[in-house]
């Protein structure tokens, strides 16, 4: 793994903390408003994975590309989709970043070039690898991040995906989140060989592992790769080892792993550790954290009103966008 | 005895695994975590690792495993937690599994048997939702079946495992926590023919799986303005059985089909074509049907619910029927 970078400059170290508090209490939020029936359907929370959403997307400009799985939450407001939005899209109202349609596991934004949102394990890796191909056939310069689970690794395609990446050097990194489940299947359950970053190797895609719950180590290694990439138009590889503290989905009893190992890696928690570090080197007082909290309290109240105050789209709009220009 | 759909399928799995040492089961989560649907539960313990195999996310893969599996002379029974995660899998299951007997002149033939969900309902949006179960039923080489009662939850998959081609076996989510009363009595030899769930004079409602309840429903609602309605569930998808259809509707001389699946390419207009081919002269009215919206499943409730079959629109079409005649 890559060394743990040491020092943490105050205005990027305290956008990190900010944005990773935005991510979790977004989603204690939806966790809330699913216990009130307010959102349905499956919920996925990222809860203990924010470090890589929050190290890795600041880093992608404006015109890249963004694939990810229903895990998605972090990636859409890393990505700058308002937190408005995305609520409203989880309540299925049609001011939702896909207009009710979608929900949770479905979140999309053109604006940003937020291609969701895939309920299929793997199913964004060949996306991720056609956005990549038209970038190089029209000579852009963008790059597409693309974020899977490690259970998608056991997909076939996974590799079809690496192979072709590699073999037409497409400008796509891949960003697999090892949090070491895939629903109640280890790791080491499912692979024969764990050691994931070694897979892309085999491909002879560049690759390295990172320590995911270290927002500082995430970031350093997603610069280098996102550089790697633009400039020399390949593709790269990032395994980032993190845990999910909470359950897979909302109906998950979690009845395949222990709760003192749950509570081990609660101790690495990227937001706690952060703001200890924060503090250790004076950039950061109680004040200050209270404010962040504060701060981001009234933005999850104002995009819940706003969610509220959505509107359900009429239903003789049912046939809607199932055909281009034709309705 | 009081049961629900999940608990017969349950016992079903049991019973399978009990009585014949060549069957296992194999899918997605299906030992640790339970099944997705919480359907074999328990089994792991009861049956150990070798016998309830938690496979890796690789459709393709392990679906594959299940077929050579068959060949070996085992009695696989396959869960893929999904028919739209089905797709992953498709070419083994179209182009392996319901080819071979033919291929190698009569040789070899594949015993094993796939379960998977089907059906919209729970507001899980597009991808997990749909109902593509007439594809299967497109393909000769396969038997398609789809339990929608009690019983044939509990005795389908008995009969499956008997079979020597290749079964698909599809369970509508919707039917999981439906509770019941579960007659044990009835004769499990029956479950290959479509059977006649409430009989009736004036209209035939045609359908299968998870709609059965709403067109049950629907005739209900009919009888009391005056209506007398015949339910026909197929249970078979393919073959279908013609005789029992024909029969129906030879009597009441009006057909609805109710079918979840997009209404273009639906086992409703197969159904209806097989009617108008044979039984033309005999209808008092044009055919119709009750299928689901052409839209991939949106995930707000309402649209879900207004794109779907729903005992009103079941009712409503049945009506009409009534007030045409030919
Ligand atoms: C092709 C496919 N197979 C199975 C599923 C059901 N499923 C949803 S999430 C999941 C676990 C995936 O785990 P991983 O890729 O590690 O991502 P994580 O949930 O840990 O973020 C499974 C099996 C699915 N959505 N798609």
């Amino acid at each position: 793994m890559t060394d743990k970078p040491s020092q943490i400059g105050r205005k990027q170290g305290l956008r990190w903390l900010r944005d990773m508090t935005r991510i979790r209490r977004m989603e204690e939020q939806c966790a809330e408003l699913y216990g009130q029936e307010k959102i349905r359907g499956f919920l996925h929370l990222y809860i203990g994975e924010e470090a890589v959403a929050a190290g890795c997307i600041p880093e992608l400009d404006k015109d890249d590309a963004v694939v990810a799985t229903y895990r998605e939450h972090g990636h859409a407001l890393m990505r700058g989709i308002a937190m408005d939005a995305i609520l409203a899209e989880m309540y299925g109202k049609r001011e939702g970043c896909s207009g009710g349609r979608g929900g949770s596991m479905h979140l999309f934004d053109a604006a940003t070039r937020f291609y969701g949102g895939n309920a299929i394990v793997s199913g964004g890796l060949p996306l991720a690898v056609g956005l990549a191909l038209a970038d190089k056939m029209q000579q852009r310069p963008g790059v597409t991040a693309c974020f899977f689970g490690e259970g998608a690794v056991a997909e076939g395609e996974f590799h079809e995906s690496l192979n072709l990446a590699a073999l037409w050097q497409l400008p796509v990194l891949f960003v697999c989140e090892n949090n070491l489940y895939a629903m109640g299947t280890a790791l080491a359950r499912s692979e024969s060989v764990t050691d994931i970053h070694q897979k892309a190797a085999a491909y002879g895609i560049f690759s390295a592992a990172v320590d995911g719950m270290d927002v500082m180590s995430v970031n350093t290694a997603m610069r280098d790769a996102v550089r790697r990439v633009r400039e020399q138009r390949v593709p790269a590889f990032l395994e980032m080892r993190t845990y999910r503290f909470r359950a897979h989905s909302m109906f998950d009893p979690e009845l395949y792993r222990s709760k003192e190992e749950v509570e081990q890696w609660k101790q690495l928690c990227p937001i706690a550790t952060l703001s200890a570090r924060l503090q250790a080197q004076q950039l950061l007082d109680r004040p200050g954290l209270e404010a962040i909290e504060k701060d981001v309290a009234e933005e999850i109240r104002a995009a819940t009103t706003f969610a509220e105050a959505g509107h359900w789209e009429p239903q003789e709009d049912l046939m809607k966008d199932v055909y281009t220009g034709r309705e | 005895m009081k049961t629900t759909y999940r608990e017969a399928m349950r016992n079903a799995l049991r019973d399978a695994l009990q009585s014949d040492e060549r069957v296992f089961l194999m899918g997605e989560d299906v030992g640790r975590y339970g099944g997705c649907y919480a359907v074999s539960k328990g089994l792991l313990q009861e049956f150990g690792e070798a016998r309830i195999r938690d496979t890796p996310l690789s459709e393709s893969a392990f679906v594959g495993a299940g077929i050579g599996a068959a060949l070996g002379g085992m009695r696989p029974i396959v869960e893929v937690m999904t028919v739209n995660f089905s797709l992953l899998c498709l070419d083994q299951i179209v182009n392996t599994a319901a080819t071979l007997r033919h291929m190698s002149g009569g040789q070899f033939n594949v015993p094993v048997v796939l379960r998977m969900t089907t059906g919209a309902g729970r507001q899980l949006a597009a991808q997990h939702s749909h109902s593509l179960e007439c594809w299967y039923a497109h393909v000769p080489g396969l038997r398609v079946i789809a339990p929608a009662t009690l019983e044939d939850m509990r005795g389908m998959l008995a009969l499956a495992l008997e079979d020597p081609d290749p079964v698909i076996l599809f369970e509508h989510n919707a039917l999981y926590n439906m509770e019941g009363e579960l007659d044990e009595s009835l004769p499990v030899t029956e479950l290959r023919r479509a059977a006649v769930r409430r009989g009736g004079e004036d209209i035939s409602l045609i359908t299968y799986g998870g709609n059965l309840p709403k067109t049950l429903q629907a005739a209900e609602q009919l009888a009391q303005e005056g209506i007398s309605a015949e339910v026909v569930d197929l249970r078979s998808l393919r073959p279908l059985d013609e005789k029992t259809i024909l029969a129906s509707v030879r009597k009441t001389r009006r057909a609805v089909m109710v079918d979840e699946g997009w209404r273009s390419g639906s086992l409703a207009a197969e159904i209806g074509m097989r009617i108008a081919e044979q039984a033309f002269y005999d209808l008092d009215a044009p055919l119709s049907r009750v299928c689901t919206a052409e839209v991939p499943i949106p995930y707000a409730r309402h649209l879900e619910q207004a794109a779907l079959p729903q005992a009103e629109t079941i009712a409503a079409t049945a009506r009409e029927a009534m007030a045409r005649n030919v």
